[in-house]
């Protein structure tokens, strides 16, 4: 199985969410990025189990600088056989989606895998465009995948509830949370990983269809109001007055 | 021409379809614009009339409930036959699987995880939540087409009063992608998906055994309330994967978020903070949740909880 994983960098949750003097641009400063959770935790670990259950290849890619090579590295460290870097060092979500598919679409991939989200953005976009792009199913926020006589079993999220579908490779997944269990790199891993091949691949970026005008932060709160633990009465009476619960 | 995408469960529409038509009738009379919806067929909700909706465009499909695939076999149909100037659908689940491929297919611009909109200079700028909803972007389309993903539970419902009848137009049959086969559906029963329910009730590692979330069901039931759990709950297992709320679980935002024995984790309010009320109960003076609470007692849940459940018992 030829698998591909599309990985993100992201902003630590605990960042500092701060823009600019203009309010256009999202400040990095001090910033610690991350590999995108979905991405490392479910997606690349059960790519990872599916080519050591039925052999072939797990191969990387990101769209991004040199800044993100330490990232690309843990991912190799993890498992992870071949990494690719598409040289962009700003590309918007369109353009991310549309690098990968034209990376990908004369590699013959069987399966490639996004997170089903970055948790900074949360756009959640860029499988569904993959999908689109190379004219393949989506398989969207897939919690469960097994392989067997050619054929992939998903479990996926739908409104209220899971479905079960049924399709044959090549397609496009989106991993949720459920698909697999997180892996810490080992020693060996680590040091197997500065062995693996880190390609650097020139940007062909398109043009955005979308732009951000402004950031904005929300309004602070107001400040907690405290109730005395004795006084469930006075919740009671916020349920009933100010919340209109009962 | 805007188009609102709608869902119905049982021919009743999902409250996250009246939250995306709410949103397109307020575009839509701000700047001046047709609205129509597009609806698989079977809905029997009369609601639909109180939107202004010049048309509703149904689709037929198979199985007991439409697929992505037919509705974006509907949605390029549509988008082929009236060049829509903007798509405006709710981004849950189902909007999440078309959201990228009509973006694509349509080669229109996406904004998703949209809360708002404003109109400037005869141009609707659209308000997009980021960093699970510690910041916001304001975002234009630079696109023909575009396409407006609505963030679950962050938009308020219109309550219409249009008599307007709109003109049902069937789409006719379709030929939906056939690669990837449903075989199976499986429904929560009964209660409200977490994130749409209005109330939710969660309950953390405070609670020290599972064998304890009988007063958070208790609650929750008297509160007409979904029921979540923080992660290491989850991961425990104490509770079940899907009730995992915070930054790697489900985001929600209902109207009040009662968290009990729950540390607040900056992990944790990723997923919650965006709640119009929140509510903590911890004994820990220090917890970091009662910065982000609007309500906070500090004290023993296993006294507190218990005593609100009895309080709620006599009241009613
Ligand atoms: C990358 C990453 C992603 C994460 N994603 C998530 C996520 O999505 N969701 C999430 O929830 N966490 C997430 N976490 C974990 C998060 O950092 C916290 O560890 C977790 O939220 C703590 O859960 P808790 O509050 O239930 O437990 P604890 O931190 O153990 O807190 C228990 C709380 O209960 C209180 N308590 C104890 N006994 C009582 C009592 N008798 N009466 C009243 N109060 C009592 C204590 O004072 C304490 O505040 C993530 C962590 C990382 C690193």
């Amino acid at each position: 199985m030829k698998i591909l994983v599309c990985l993100s960098k992201t902003a630590d949750t605990t960042a500092r969410i701060a823009f600019d003097a203009a309010g256009v641009k999202f400040s990095e400063e001090g910033v610690q990025f991350i590999l995108n959770p979905y991405d490392e935790w479910y997606a690349l670990v059960r790519a990872i189990e599916l080519r050591d259950a039925q052999g072939g290849q797990v191969d990387v890619v990101h769209v991004g600088s040199a800044a993100s090579d330490m990232l690309i590295r843990k991912a190799l460290a993890i498992g992870a056989d071949a990494a690719f870097r598409i040289d962009d060092p700003e590309p918007d979500t369109r353009s991310v989606a549309e690098q990968i598919a034209r990376f990908a679409a004369s590699r013959g991939y069987d399966l490639i895998f996004t997170g089903k989200e970055t948790i900074d953005y949360n756009s959640s976009e860029v499988g569904a465009m993959l999908a689109a792009a190379l004219n393949l199913p989506f398989v969207s926020l897939c919690s469960k995948l097994d392989f067997s006589d050619g054929t992939l079993r998903c479990t996926t999220d739908i409104e209220g509830g899971t479905q079960m579908v049924e399709l044959r490779p090549p397609a496009v997944l989106s991993a949720a949370k459920g698909l697999a269990e997180q892996r810490i790199p080992n020693m060996k891993g680590i040091i197997d990983a500065k062995k693996k091949p880190l390609e650097v691949l020139p940007a062909e970026a398109g043009s955005a269809l979308v732009t951000v005008v402004r950031y904005e932060l929300p309004q602070e709160k107001m400040g907690v109001k405290m109730i005395a633990p004795d006084d469930v009465q006075e919740l009671v009476n916020v349920f009933k007055n100010d919340l209109k619960l009962i | 021409m805007l188009v609102v995408v709608c869902d119905h469960k049982s021919g009743v529409l999902t409250s996250n379809s009246l939250e995306a038509l709410s949103f397109g009738e307020d575009l839509a009379r701000n700047g001046g614009k047709d609205l129509v919806a597009l609806v698989p067929g079977g809905l029997q909700d009369h609601s639909l009339q109180s939107y202004r909706l010049r048309s509703v465009f149904t689709f037929p499909f198979s199985g007991d409930h439409a697929t992505a695939e037919e509705y974006l076999a509907a949605l390029l149909l549509l988008a082929q036959r009236s060049s829509p100037e903007c798509i405006i659908f709710s981004y849950n689940s189902l909007g999440k699987a078309l959201g990228g491929q009509l973006a694509i297919r349509l080669n229109a611009g996406l904004i998703s995880n949209v809360c708002g909109f404003e109109w400037v200079d005869g141009r609707a700028l659209f308000k997009k939540s980021v960093f699970s909803g510690k910041a916001y972007a304001w975002c234009a389309f630079q696109s023909e087409t575009g396409l407006v993903a609505i963030l679950p539970k962050a938009y308020g419902i219109n309550q219409g009063q249009s008599e307007q009848v709109p003109e049902y137009i069937d789409l006719g049959p379709l030929a939906p992608d056939s690669r990837m086969l449903v075989v199976e559906r499986t429904m929560s029963s009964g209660k409200t998906p977490l994130t749409e329910a209005d109330v939710v009730v969660s309950g953390g590692r405070g609670l020290k055994d599972p064998a304890n979330w009988g007063m958070v069901e208790s609650l929750a039931e008297l509160l007409h309330a979904g029921t979540a759990c923080s992660r290491p709950v989850a991961d425990a297992g104490w509770r079940p994967h899907h009730e995992h709320v915070g930054q790697t679980g489900t985001a929600i935002r209902p109207k009040v978020y009662i968290a009990i024995g729950i540390s607040g984790a900056i992990q944790h309010l990723a997923g919650v903070n965006n709640s119009r009320t929140i509510i903590v109960i911890n004994k820990d003076p220090e917890a970091p949740f009662f910065k982000a609470a609007d309500y906070g007692v500090c004290g023993d849940l296993f006294e507190v909880v218990p005593k609100l459940i009895q309080a709620l018992q006599n009241g009613q």
